[in-house]
This record gives structure tokens, sequence and C-alpha cells, in this order.
């Protein structure tokens, strides 16, 4: 237990009443979890036959597929998204004020609106009746552009952390403008924004579900054609969502490692942390 | 545009129904991140750990499936919430459907909240609370005068960027059958092919409005409590 600011270290009366909490609390989540397991039981949720789709091949394949395609919407946003969001970043930062308004305004209204009403809205104007995008592009594009001006901000923060002194030098030397983005600041600020770019990555995934409302394929959309088959709403409900966590505890796993690789490969040459709300894949001290 | 102002109550009271989901599941999810939040930093083992799991999970889990939870895999355990449309506040009746999409955002967000409060109150420097003991505070002193007044103003930023997701989150609701502003907009939609841009920007001014308010609230109080620091 380390030190905390919150209570002193207990004595052997706390202790003791500790004790006791911890027992007490034991009891009632495990009371809790009784009563979950019991009230599936007497509702037949956990009978053989309805989980049996889980482990037969060709439903489990079915599964896999929704997996893949979820899995390719979030990794094509993402991709799409570094360069959306590279442009718009460095367009924030521009010298010219046309383009630094035009970069922001663009940013600002894509992280207020919802990720839904994009995709409503791509669906209904692009995709329906003829359209030539499909839900599938929907939901990329419109990942896209909500992670994109997120990562925008990452950027544009992480340039702002790198050191004046390092841009300085550099306009020293007799560098121009775009050299010193592109040679100085951004190879620092990537450094810097790498772990949010992986939580993002999880955000972005997470939001690929949403592709449910307008019929794109992915992990939530497989639920629908296997509970109203077999009527098994709740194991499958707790399968899919099994496969989202596992998924995204990968990810988050990933982030922590790489920030604290590169916390310690960064000691030489201390730059700022990006305090950005963003930034909550790192454990928290 | 003559698709929403001939008939403005229809975009009015999905907007209506978005702040009201908006409210209620600030409320519930505040009240909830912040027992967790207890939950977590206290010094009960057990409980420590389950808010630990808890705020995992749901971090997890995309708002969707937690829909898919509350709303269609629920109601196989035979857990409906029907009691609660006898219910009546102040001549209102509360729909099933909102109560359950109040308590899919409260479950979701609460995890944020938690995590919010945990990082608010971790930012408190331990030195302070040492020199407060040192100086001979009591345990309610030292809380009142000298932790929580600065995890509350650590706490602001990243409590309104949370409440801010809240409220673009109740977009999901959509898919639930509640017809707030992203419902609204589909259904406009549908009987107005050819409009389909301007109400998109109609609808979404909405949602920046929303966003915009929040925030410059956050930035007011953080403002106000920096100069009160002084």
């Amino acid at each position: 237990m380390s030190a905390s600011v919150l209570f002193d270290a207990p004595g052997p009366k706390a202790r003791m009443r500790h004790r006791i909490l911890t027992g007490v609390a034991a009891l009632l989540l495990l009371g809790v979890a009784a009563l979950v397991v019991m009230r599936m039981a007497d509702r037949g949720q956990l009978e053989y036959a309805l989980w049996e789709p889980f482990v037969t091949t060709s439903y489990v394949q079915f599964i896999l597929e929704g997996l893949v395609s979820t899995l390719q919407m979030a990794a094509l946003s993402i991709l799409f998204a570094v360069v959306f969001g590279a442009v718009f970043g460095i367009g924030k930062l521009s010298e010219i004020t046309v383009v630094r308004w035009v970069s922001w305004l663009v940013v600002e209204f894509f992280r207020a609106v919802p990720v839904l009403l994009l995709m409503v809205f791509l669906f209904v104007a692009y995709a329906l009746g003829d359209g030539p995008l499909s839900s599938f592009w929907c939901v990329v594009i419109a990942l896209t552009l909500y992670n994109g001006s997120v990562l925008a901000e990452v950027l544009r923060a992480g340039i702002n952390a790198v050191p004046t002194g390092q841009t300085e030098a550099a306009y020293a030397i007799g560098l121009r403008r775009s050299q010193v983005v592109w040679l100085i600041q951004l190879p620092q600020a990537v450094r810097t924004m790498l772990p949010a770019l992986i939580s993002q990555c999880v955000v972005a995934l997470k939001d690929t579900s949403l592709g449910y409302y307008i019929l794109a394929p992915g992990l939530t959309a497989v639920a629908r054609p296997i509970y109203q088959e077999f009527g098994n709403h709740v194991p499958t409900a707790i399968v899919i969502t099994a496969l989202y966590i596992i998924v995204n505890l990968i990810l988050t796993g990933f982030a922590t490692w790489l920030e604290k690789r590169l916390s310690r490969a960064r000691k030489a040459t201390v730059v700022d942390d990006l305090s950005d709300s963003t930034n909550t894949a790192g454990p928290a001290v | 545009m003559e698709a929403i102002f001939s008939d403005p109550m229809v975009y009015l009271k999905g907007f209506g129904l978005t702040i009201g989901l908006l409210l209620v599941s600030a409320v519930g999810s505040l009240v909830l991140g912040t027992l967790l939040a207890a939950a977590r930093v206290g010094p009960i083992w057990v409980l420590s750990k389950a808010a630990t799991i808890y705020v995992s999970v749901f971090r997890n889990t995309p708002l969707l499936m937690i829909f898919i939870f509350v709303a269609i895999a629920m109601p196989r355990l035979g857990i409906t919430f029907k009691s609660i449309e006898q219910v009546e506040i102040a001549g209102w009746n509360v729909s099933s459907f909102f109560f359950r999409a109040c308590l899919a955002l409260s479950l979701y967000t609460a995890a944020f909240v938690c995590e919010a409060i945990r990082s608010g109150i971790n930012a408190v420097p331990l030195g302070q609370a040492e020199a407060a003991r040192a100086i001979g505070m009591t345990f309610g002193q030292n809380m009142r005068l000298v932790v929580l007044p600065q995890a509350l103003r650590a706490v602001v930023p990243p409590l309104a960027s949370v409440i801010i997701a809240l409220a673009k989150n109740t977009s999901v609701a959509a898919a639930f059958g509640m017809m707030e502003a992203t419902a609204t907009m589909r259904g406009i939609t549908n009987r107005n092919g050819d409009q389909v841009l301007e109400i998109f920007f109609l609808v979404a001014l909405g949602y920046v409005l929303i966003v915009e308010v929040i925030s410059f609230s956050s930035y007011a109080l953080e403002r106000r409590w920096k100069a009160a620091r002084r």
C-alpha cells in the first residue's frame, strides 16, 4: 500500500477495521455475482444449447469475420486520421492566417459533432439508394474525421511541447520554416504523441460498433443474426463484449509499455509531459 | 432549410430529449463515478480491486454493447424496468426506454468520471497532506482545507471533457428507440432527401452549441478558482 494524501498509515485498530470491512465487501460482491449467475440459470441462459454456437466452427468463423472487419475499419480510419491530423495539426500552426482559421474551424467542428451523427449523415447522403459509398466506408470516413481532429489537437500540443530552443537553433543554422517543421519539430512531437495515438486506436475500435445503426459490418453487427437465430441474447452479448475487451486491453497494454519505454529513452532530454486529457493510456502516478 | 423551419418543434423536441438524457446521465454518472473513485483510492483492498476491474471493463467496452446489454440482454433476464413507468414526477412519466438509455450512459460514463476524479486526487502532492498533518490539523481539517480544494480544482478540466463526451454519446440512444437529435435528423432526412446537408448542419450546430456551453462553463470555473487562489 503506497502512501496516500487521503489517510494516515493505519494503526492496529484501523487495520483490524479494514480487515473486517474487506471481508464484508468481499461477501457483498460475491453475493451480487451469485445473484447474477442464479438469475441467468433461472432464465435458462446458462444452458449449453445457447452457448453452443460459440464453439461451433461455422459460427466462430462468422464472428471472426466480424472481428476482422471491425479491425479493418479501425485500422483504415486510424491510418487516414493520422494523415488528416498531420495536415490540420500543422495547419493550425501555420503562419498564414486563413490556413490557421480554416484548420481551427474544421478541427473544432468535427471534435464537437457526435460520430454517430456524422455516420448517419454520410449514410443518408451518400449510401442510401444508389450512393457511391458502402456503409463500411461511411464508418471509416466518419471515424477518420473525428479521430483525425483529435489527433490534430494532440499533434499541435506535441509540437508546442518541443522546447523553443530546438526551433531557434534550427532557424539559427539557416533552416527554412518547412525544414524546421519536418526535420526538427515533427520527429520530436511524434515521439511524445505515440501513446496518445494508440489510445486513440482504442477509441476508434470502440466507435466502429456505432456502424450497427447504419447496417455496417463488424463485431456488433454479427451479434444480431446470432441472437435472432438462437434466442441467446445474454451469451452473445457476453462473448462479443469479451472480444472487444480483449483486443482493447492488448492495445492499452501496448500503449503503456511504449510510454514506459519512451519515457526511459527521453530521460536525457526532458520534454514537458503532454498533460492532455486524451492521453489517458498511461498509468497515473 | 424549410424542412426544419416548417416544423421547428420536431427539431427542438429532439434536442430537448438529448439535453434530458445528458442531464440525467450526468448526475447518475457523477454519483456512481464518485463512489467508484472513493472505493478505488480507499484502503479496502477488495473494493479498490473491484472498482479497478469495473473501470477497465467499462472503458474498453463500446457504449453500444452496453446499450445492447441493458436494452436487449437484460429484458431476457426479466429486468425490464417497466415498474419505473408507474412512477410519476410532477406529472411527467418516465418511459422505460429513457430510463434504460440513462442507465447505459451512466454505467459507461461512470468509469471515466472515476478516472478523472482519481487523477485529480493524485494531482495533490503528498507533501501538502504531510505538511497539514505536521502543523497539527485533524483529518477533517486536512481534507476540507488542504486536499479536497486542490483536488477539486484539478478535477474540473478532465471532468468537463468527460461530460462533453457524454453529451455526444447521448446520440447512441438513437439506435435504441429514443427520438433524440440524431434520430430526429434521420427521420427528417427520410422525408426530405434533397436537403440532407442543410439538415445535418443545423443538427450539428445544436451539438456544437451544447459542447461549447459545457467547455465555456468549465473554463469560467477554472478561471474563477484560479483567481481565488491568489
